[in-house]
């Protein structure tokens, strides 16, 4: 199988540690605590990498499958942590009939790295998203808070290499 | 009780049953893919649906309550329509190499697709990408042919409480892996094979060793042995068509030896051995002060998880190999010395009704001749397979016997093979030396017997008080473990089985479909045969095997000797939990 952990090393610190212990103690005996452990946790650490997963597995006495599993079930937590230059792929409805699937595609390819994920220099991260409200510039993509509107997929080089 | 109506007929069924079980009371079989009773109650796959009157959609029978006065419906048009369609949809996403797949024959969704009429190819479009995942050395996974029901990760997670595998990502990209998708031998997985026998499709099989062992019988210059374990022949006839509980020793013996393997012998005999060490290790800790409760070791699946798990227990386990090592250090030192042949040239095979057999061979300190005690491990389920494929008319077969001096055994090897067989046939042996080698000592121990997850007794042996327990399921060990961790509870002698039932519910026996397991209780069934076997014997404690006083006085001189330790010993080391 392929071993999804993030290529970037973890480089989490002691204080960061001192904090999600915290965050644990907290809602230890709550009903349904880990959803807002992992919420804190991501807080704390921008994302949960496999290194704060085991923490929290260790902490909470359950298997570090079961959150895990809670955390590929909902978009809003991230095992990668986002790159310096975060790329953000608009597949709400008038971008997608323009053809930004495609655009999404491309980036994959060229970055060698899928949705979600960040490449192992830290430099990209790729992420699609849902309507940003520029629908006419569609289709459309941001990085950081730079705005490209009007794209085709030949535009993506250019674009990339402003980033190098 | 209440009363109801199915199909327009009135019955009278307890409180508190699901429609299913009120159906199944009524000579109707509701058909169901993800329930699993006790250990998959989700409803969540929909193939049980049935209905209500008054109620305002299809409801899911396995979980749905009867009330007074409900009139259900199983098989209205719409009803079989609604199963129909829910079969197509999974096969939209599934590998139908049905033709060469492991559960060929016994696949649950195959059988309700033929019962069904379903069109395979209704709903085409994108399949879903899979990895084959075959890094365990005793399981492959086939995510290909999974239909997300979710029992395996229910009998990781609630009957084992381990839980390495689980559902991840969401909607279609779902899959049933472990964490961050790293291989299963990568996990603290203790190969128990427990989600094996939950899997109603050929997602999940034991890794296939049915070659390695024709090979070796082909090969001219191995002389090969083969052992069976005792809970072996009370699962193998079901592969046969012989109902739940039938004993096929005498049939196994004979189809082995049709096989082409040069001796058959039992794994009953060092099992008989394993009682000769064990309860000799166990009165020596009591009498000298050694670490107490001492927790038996014959169960490879407890064995990893106590060194996962609770490494702080690994001084209370004994000692002893298992039955399956010991059986192959013997042949592989006292045997191979008898017949004059070299450890390198005899292969020992075992056959066992358990996948962590197939990890324990490659442990560590399992190597007493100098080469591997054991060579090839096969499941209950792949002797099955050898034997079809060697066109072996089981079921016409004569009642064989194993050959000597390795295949007689007494009533107490037998027992191995049930939850608190190894208690009672050590019992058996410690209680006779206890009361001076009194022959008028108790046999039966009948305290420990039965499918009941954790078993105390307290007996009064010689003198001495024994307090022991016993538990079979890994969940039930935990529990048990973290009591006496607490303070809560002290004992001298406890045995683990990794598998609920013991062996004869092992991971590795023959597969029986949820619409078996929901209603009878296979593990009583099976372990009835152990017992009925030991009634049976003329000898019934291990120390009385004919065989077993040969090897003693031949070789090993006196239990726990130091040629014993050297043969018959092992040792454990801590494991991490991730890697």
């Amino acid at each position: 199988m392929a071993f999804k952990k993030s290529a970037i090393p973890f480089s989490g610190t002691p204080k960061q540690e001192e904090q999600l212990r915290e965050v644990i103690n907290r809602h230890k005996d709550d009903p349904g605590a880990l959803m807002p452990v992992l919420q804190e946790a991501q807080e704390i650490y921008g994302y949960l990498p496999i290194e704060v997963q085991q923490m929290i597995a260790d902490a909470m006495e359950i298997p570090l499958e079961k959150v895990y599993g809670v955390v590929t079930f909902y978009a809003q937590f991230s095992i990668n942590p986002k790159g310096k230059y975060k790329i953000s792929v608009c597949l709400g409805t008038a971008c997608y009939v323009k053809g930004s699937g495609n655009l999404y595609t491309k980036l994959q390819e060229k970055l060698g790295i899928s949705g979600g994920e960040i490449t192992p220099d830290g430099k990209f991260s790729l992420d699609a998203c849902r309507c940003i409200g520029a629908c006419g510039l569609a289709p459309v993509l941001t990085i950081n808070e730079d705005v490209y509107g009007r794209l085709t997929p030949d535009d993506i080089d250019t674009i990339l290499a402003k980033y190098n | 009780m209440v009363n109801i109506k199915i199909n327009g007929a009135e019955y009278s069924v307890p409180d508190g049953s699901t429609i299913l079980q009120a159906a199944r009371t009524a000579g109707i079989k509701i058909p169901t893919l993800c329930y699993l009773k006790d250990i998959n109650e989700i409803g969540a796959c929909r193939i049980c649906v049935v209905e209500v009157r008054g109620a305002k959609s299809l409801v899911a029978a396995c979980v749905y309550p009867v009330n007074e006065g409900m009139e259900i419906f199983t098989n209205t048009p719409k009803v079989i329509e609604s199963r129909r369609t829910t079969l197509e949809l999974i096969l939209s996403n599934h590998n139908m190499s049905c033709l060469s797949c492991s559960r060929g024959g016994n696949c649950e969704l195959h059988q309700l697709c033929n019962e069904y009429g379903v069109d395979p190819h209704r709903f085409e479009g994108e399949n879903q990408k899979t990895e084959i995942d075959n890094s365990a050395v005793h399981m492959y996974r086939d995510n290909s042919k999974c239909i997300l029901c979710r029992r395996c990760v229910a009998a990781c997670a609630a009957t084992q409480r381990i839980g390495v595998i689980g559902a991840n990502e969401r909607g279609f990209a779902t899959q049933i892996t472990s964490a961050f998708d790293m291989d299963l031998a990568d996990t603290a997985c203790v190969s128990c094979g427990q989600c094996i026998t939950a899997c109603p499709t050929g997602a999940l099989s034991e890794k296939d060793d049915t070659e390695k062992v024709l090979e070796a019988i082909a090969n001219p210059d191995k002389y090969v042995v083969v052992q069976a374990a005792p809970a072996v022949r009370a699962s193998l006839g079901e592969a046969f068509g012989y109902p739940i509980g039938t004993n096929v020793e005498g049939k196994m013996i004979a189809a082995m030896r049709r096989l082409g393997f040069d001796k058959v012998f039992d794994t009953n005999f060092s099992a008989d051995l394993t009682i000769m060490e064990e309860a000799h290790e166990f009165l020596d800790r009591v009498q000298n002060g050694g670490t107490l409760p001492m927790i038996t070791s014959c169960s490879p699946g407890w064995v990893r998880y106590c060194e996962n798990y609770f490494p702080e227990f690994i001084p209370n386990l004994s000692s002893c190999k298992s039955p399956q090592q010991m059986f192959g250090a013997v042949v592989k030192t006292y045997y191979a010395q008898k017949i004059g042949k070299k450890p390198e040239d005899i292969i020992c095979v075992s056959v066992m009704p358990c996948t962590a057999k197939k990890f324990e061979i490659g442990r560590d300190d399992q190597n007493a001749g100098g080469v591997p005690d054991v060579d090839i491990s096969i499941t209950t389920r792949e002797l099955a397979n050898l034997i079809k494929k060697a066109g072996i008319m089981f079921n016409d077969l004569p009642d064989e016997q194993a050959d000597s001096p390795l295949g007689g055994y007494t009533g107490a090897g037998v027992i191995f093979g049930a939850t608190g067989g190894v208690m009672e046939a050590a019992l058996r042996t410690a209680a006779w030396k206890l009361t001076g080698e009194d022959n008028n000592a108790p046999v039966d121990f009948k305290e420990v017997r039965g499918v009941e997850g954790v078993k105390e007794a307290t007996y009064n042996v010689g003198g001495k008080t024994v307090k022991v327990a016993v538990a079979s399921g890994l969940a039930n060990a935990k529990k048990l473990l973290k009591d006496i961790k607490a303070g809560k509870a002290s004992y001298d002698f406890i045995e683990i089985m990794a598998c609920p039932g013991g062996c004869v519910n092992g991971g590795g026996q023959i597969i029986q479909p949820a619409s078996v397991r929901n209603f009878t209780d296979i593990r009583a069934e099976r372990a009835k045969v152990l017992y009925g076997i030991d009634e049976n014997c003329k000898l019934r404690r291990s120390h009385e095997n004919p065989d077993i006083k040969a090897l003693y006085s031949e070789f090993f001189g006196e239990p726990n000797s130091h040629k014993a330790h050297e043969v018959l010993h092992t040792t454990y080391k801590e494991r991490k939990l991730y890697r």
